[in-house]
């Protein structure tokens, strides 16, 4: 019998055009995404010698961080301004293929990938974005990359990579009503820190992940580097197969089955052998809030932010806590929030503003909030109207957008002020992250929208009539 | 790329963990489509208030790290944001080695690939470091011989991947290596066609 490999194994081994012991392997890639914030000193690198795209059908462009999500045709920002019109030209001079800010197909990178079909089992895929982790979670291996590497992509159509080792993220049981899948990774990334997953790809596995939606799959894989690792990834099933039926970039019958076939094959072998497994229980978690400045400082809503003394590195947590105008051993619940923000790759899919949408049905945003929605996608954007999402937010007293990566960077006018705090769906609390001095609570959708209502954090559990 | 050999220059002491790029440079500064200039925005909301005035408290801002050329980092530097901007800004800013417990996998990568030394040390041995550079400390970086030697000639070695530690010595630019596969990347092609 043939030795049991991982998804990951086989898709590497499917990939490598040259290897030698000692050394990074040259992988082929299959689907390079590009956005204008990564790529302009790389085409430039490629004019400067005299370079061309190599594969420009493998390579497709967007426009998704600079964008701003209202008055898009009076944009005052020279310099995004100029940002864009480079790619612009960019993807003309080199034959890429460009969704751009009018464009139907524009939306946040890795929100469009997989809502095009470019996005499939198998493939190797990167960007200059660390966030290309979410693809993984259709068992394909995805890695986000710096300039340099983009411009080695767009030249050569492959790249040098260290064999990652595996780490299995093992899912014991099932989530509880109202927890969500990112609640399971804010938990994952809670209990094993912001830099177990360096130098590994991570897999998870186990029911509570098989009973996920693939939008809810793309949550989790999304926030595996912030876990820190090299991708996340899901094995291919039923479910992903079913998503991708029908995509404009798949075939359509016999080939479709063929290749769906293909995409089951990838899935890891019983017995295959990773290099490390953890293991995490489902039904012990609950909704989590990030109280501090990275990923892993979150807590379940239930609980407080940390005691200094009793902290591992207390100095980090003191300097964390003083940041986010927190005291110690405050409760979670008593936190108010004056911004709050749905949208960011990793919450801002159909089944994400359709959740938040239920929580804020007929209720009031509380005064003094500002809470926007941002779609990822103009699909996304269009599909929540035709089901009238965008009503029941715009009622409630959000704030409906077009779509971009918007306030969770804040590199359009989508800011929060300094001292401001918010409740957002984002996967990043970062000192200044959503605005210089602004304070970030990750949360799941359904948190940041009772959050949004109430006007501090509460158990969301509360909203759907499961005693908390 | 230019070739790094040896490089000796005086050591600042970051003394935090998980240093995001978020920090080295925010991300206003991310608008430039070009690849220099990037120095002065580097940690920029750690060495400025908001009135745009230097904070004294902040590390690098002290005079005697004015001329610092390596960089005593904590765990997991550089992690978060893909953006090669923080490199660009590192390197722009001055900062030609930069020695750590571990750094994120994406900045380590890009790091290596603008040239700068990127020095994967035990937590102790940085703590030590960063202590005496309190005081003032000047390292002597020998890459080909994988050595560093502190001012009282104490001598540590480091590692680093061959491959890499071949890159830096001889400033060779990836693509054009890549470019030599040219073959086997068309025989790869054709074979999966
Ligand atoms: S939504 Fe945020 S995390 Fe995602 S690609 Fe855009 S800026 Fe990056």
């Amino acid at each position: 019998m043939e030795k049991a490999l991982t998804a990951f194994e086989k898709i590497w081994n499917k990939h490598v055009v040259k290897e030698e012991e000692g050394k990074p392997a040259l992988l082929y890639i299959d689907q390079h995404l590009v956005h204008e914030v990564t790529s302009p000193q790389a085409f430039e690198g490629l004019r400067l010698n005299g370079r061309k795209v190599r594969r420009p059908d493998l390579t497709f462009a967007t426009m998704d961080h600079n964008v701003p999500t209202i008055n898009r045709e009076n944009m005052k920002d020279e310099i995004s301004i100029k940002q864009m019109e480079a790619l612009k030209k960019n993807c003309a001079d080199f034959g890429v293929k460009l969704a751009d800010m009018y464009h139907p197909d524009q939306g946040i990178v890795h929100i469009i990938g997989p809502q095009l079909g470019l996005t499939q089992p198998g493939k190797t895929i990167v960007c200059g974005d660390s966030h290309t982790s979410t693809h993984g979670a259709f068992g394909a291996f995805a890695f986000g990359i710096g300039t340099s590497e983009v411009e080695h992509v767009l030249a050569t159509q492959t790249i040098w990579q260290d064999k990652p080792k595996t780490l299995n993220v093992q899912v014991v049981g099932e989530l509880g009503v109202g927890v969500t899948a990112k609640d399971l990774i804010l938990a994952i990334i809670a209990k094993f820190g912001v830099r177990f997953g360096t130098g590994y790809v991570m897999e998870y596995t186990g029911e509570a992940i098989r009973n996920l939606t693939m939008e809810e799959r793309m949550t989790i894989c999304n926030m595996s580097i912030e876990a820190g690792a090299r991708a996340g990834l899901i094995s291919p099933d039923e479910t992903t197969v079913e998503f991708l039926r029908g995509r404009e970039m798949v075939p359509e019958g016999e080939a479709f089955e063929a290749l769906a076939e293909d995409w089951l094959a990838l899935a890891t072998d019983e017995g295959a052998e990773y290099d490390h497994t953890v293991t995490i229980h489902a039904d012990e978690i609950e909704p989590q809030v990030t109280w501090g400045t990275n990923p892993g400082m979150g807590v379940p809503v239930s609980a407080s932010t940390p005691t200094i003394a009793d902290a591992e590195y207390p100095d980090e947590v003191k300097r964390a806590l003083e940041y986010m105008d927190l005291e110690e051993n405050q409760p979670i619940t008593s936190i108010h929030v004056d911004h709050v923000f749905i949208g960011s790759c990793t919450n801002s899919r159909l089944s994400d503003l359709k959740k938040a949408s239920k929580i804020v049905e007929g209720k009031k945003v509380k005064e003094g909030i500002k809470a926007i929605v941002v779609p990822g996608s103009f699909l996304v954007k269009q599909q929540a109207e035709e089901i009238g999402l965008d009503k029941i937010f715009i009622e409630a007293g959000f704030e409906w957008r077009n779509s971009g990566c918007s306030m969770c960077l804040g590199m359009n006018d989508d800011i929060v002020p300094a001292g401001g705090r918010c409740a957002s769906t984002s996967n990043r609390n970062f000192e200044g992250r959503q605005g210089n001095g602004a304070r970030t609570h990750l949360v799941s959708p359904e948190m940041a929208a009772a959050a949004a209502i109430e006007g501090h954090f509460v158990d969301v559990r509360q909203f759907v009539g499961v005693p908390s | 790329m230019e070739p790094f050999k040896e490089h000796k220059g005086i050591a600042a002491p970051l003394n935090r963990g998980n240093v995001d790029t978020d920090q080295i440079i925010p991300k206003q500064f991310l608008k430039r489509i070009e690849r220099t200039g990037f120095g002065e925005f580097l940690f920029f909301h750690w060495r400025f208030d908001d009135d745009g005035k230097l904070r004294e408290d902040f590390v690098l801002n002290q005079p005697k790290y004015e001329n610092a050329t390596i960089l005593l980092a904590g765990d997991n530097f550089g992690c978060g944001s893909s953006r090669e901007h923080a490199p660009w800004a590192l390197e722009d800013y001055g900062f030609k080695v930069i020695i750590a417990p571990d750094f994120a996998d994406i900045f380590y990568n890009n790091s290596l690939k603008n040239g700068i030394l990127v020095i994967k040390m035990n937590e102790e041995q940085v703590r030590q470091w960063m202590k005496k550079a309190e005081q003032g400390l000047t390292l002597d970086v020998d890459l080909e011989k994988q050595e560093i030697t502190d001012a009282d000639g104490t001598v540590v070695s480091f590692d680093i991947p061959p491959y890499h530690k071949e890159k830096l010595l001889n400033g060779w630019d990836d693509i054009a290596l890549t470019l030599l596969e040219e073959d086997a990347i068309q025989a790869f092609e054709e074979k999966r066609a």
